[in-house]
């Protein structure tokens, strides 16, 4: 056989080996080392972490090219950066630098009202937030490779993380129960991607949970409810000392299960990063995407 | 032969189903506990530097290199082939169990848009595997003997009960792989 490249193999295949890990926002090279040294599986390159976009308003692009490839060449570990959703020229522009994983994302402003990027079409692979199955199915028909629930970035509140993944997981044990070929057409995708659900019990590719994690607790608490890894944005370089913070967090995600451990883990940290009860949240980011 | 998977990160469910898939008797390991009852041990992809950190933070590190130097067959792939050499090319430093007298570059082969599907060839018989930001093994020590080279490079070399690939055979169907380590590795 000749070789092949960028099948969903592959990209499904990259997202298996960051397993049990930690990705972490990250605005400069400076930043992205720390996260590698902390133990981060991937950094996610962008401008500003999700609670500064929140404080700044206006509208959240894709981030300066410069900065993601001095980025890239600062570490070893896996490059993500964010586009806007739709905009699949940023995408391009993304694929073009050499990224290794495209993060379509409701953090920054959306720039189509209609479609998300059709990810087919890319080289390099997607990840995608959802709030539910049907939204996470409808964006794994659309190539994504990997899922990540959207919870509510930015807030240090991880209470929409936890309503998202427990949501996923009671509509996954009900698709058991139901008419697969009604809710196909309720959720727009191919009866033929239900019935993988059904048969594996879970979504066809990894799911990370992603929106308001801010302590080593939180990513145990994800860990435990059955996500496969944890996206930290502000949680990280937003609390008072960032170094023990991404170890903590790092060590929490694989000793999720361990009170004891999680409590040595847990021991002296600092403040976490400033938070917002739900009510104070003007914006919702999660109900960006559709 | 009860094998265990390392299970600090990365993509130990994987190789505990294909293990299983081809009889084996598998167990996770998370902690030196679970590390006295396998007789062999399978350390599987991720990313390095996480899984050095947690090896050492567990201090699974040292129990691991005391069984391996009494003789407890492993098999380390990709991230796992890194961290059994004892020389690193990569932009961090990196801690290694250092069993293993051979150089390996990290991430050599580029971004993931670099990343491949290719068969090879073992004892004669072709399988597919899939190299995922691979590393590259740049040189190896004497003693040590090449199974498979891709493009001139080794991707397969072993020196005794220590396997070392840089590719995954755990992400396609298949049991070709798993019949030759049941033969030539977690034998007994």
């Amino acid at each position: 056989m000749t070789n092949q490249q960028n099948t969903p193999l592959l990209k499904e295949g990259l997202a298996k080996m960051l397993k049990g890990g930690v990705i972490m926002d990250v605005v400069d090279a400076k930043q992205a080392k720390i996260a590698e040294e902390a133990g981060a599986v991937a950094v996610m390159a962008l401008e500003r972490v999700p609670s500064d976009i929140r404080k700044d308003g206006g509208v959240a692009r894709m981030s300066d090219p410069k900065m993601i490839k001095e980025i890239i060449e600062a570490v070893s570990i896996p490059v993500m950066a964010k586009v806007r959703i739709g905009h699949f020229v940023e995408a391009q522009i993304l694929e073009a630098i050499g990224v290794d994983y495209i993060d379509e994302s409701e953090v920054l402003t959306p720039a189509d009202e209609q479609f998300h990027v059709d990810k087919t079409k890319f080289a390099v692979p997607f990840v995608c937030g959802a709030t539910d199955l049907g939204e996470a199915l409808r964006r794994v028909n659309e190539g994504a490779s990997m899922i990540r629930t959207k919870g509510e970035a930015g807030t240090g509140n991880v209470v929409e993380a936890v309503r998202h993944l427990r949501m996923i997981k009671e509509q996954i044990a009900e698709l058991k129960k139901g008419n697969l070929k009604a809710k196909a057409k309720e959720y727009r995708v191919p009866v033929e991607l239900l019935q993988y659900v059904v048969d594996s019990g879970r979504l066809p590719v990894v799911t990370f949970v992603a929106g308001g994690i801010a302590t080593p607790a939180d990513a145990a608490l994800m860990m435990q409810m059955g996500a496969e890894g944890v996206f930290v944005g502000s949680g990280i370089f937003k609390s008072e000392h960032p170094e023990k913070m991404a170890k903590a967090v790092v060590e929490a995600t694989m000793h999720y299960d361990n009170p004891a451990k999680l409590a040595e883990i847990s021991n002296g940290l600092g403040d976490a990063m400033a938070s917002l009860d739900m009510k104070e949240v003007d914006v919702k980011l999660s109900e960006r995407g559709w | 032969m009860k094998v265990g998977v390392l299970a600090l990160q990365g993509d130990f469910a994987e190789h505990k189903e294909a293990l299983e898939k081809s009889g084996f008797d598998v167990c996770l390991v998370r902690n030196i506990v679970d590390l006295v009852s396998v007789k062999g041990l399978v350390i599987p992809g991720g990313e390095s530097t996480t899984i050095s950190k947690l090896l050492k933070k567990s201090g699974l590190d040292k129990a691991i290199v005391e069984r391996i130097n009494k003789g407890m067959s492993v098999w380390g792939t990709c991230a796992g082939a890194i961290l059994l050499a004892d020389d690193v090319k990569s932009k961090k430093p990196i801690d290694t169990l250092e069993v293993l007298d051979i150089g390996i570059e990290r991430n050599a082969y580029g971004s993931q848009l670099d990343s491949f599907q290719t068969e090879l060839e073992l004892d004669g018989k072709k399988f597919e595997v899939a190299f995922i930001r691979a590393p590259k093994i740049t040189k190896i020590g004497k003693d040590i003997k090449t199974l498979i080279s891709y493009n001139d490079n080794p991707v397969m070399v072993r020196l005794g009960n220590i396997l070392v690939t840089t590719f995954h055979p755990e992400l396609i169907p298949g049991t070709y792989f798993y019949d030759w380590l049941r033969e030539h590795i977690f034998y007994g």
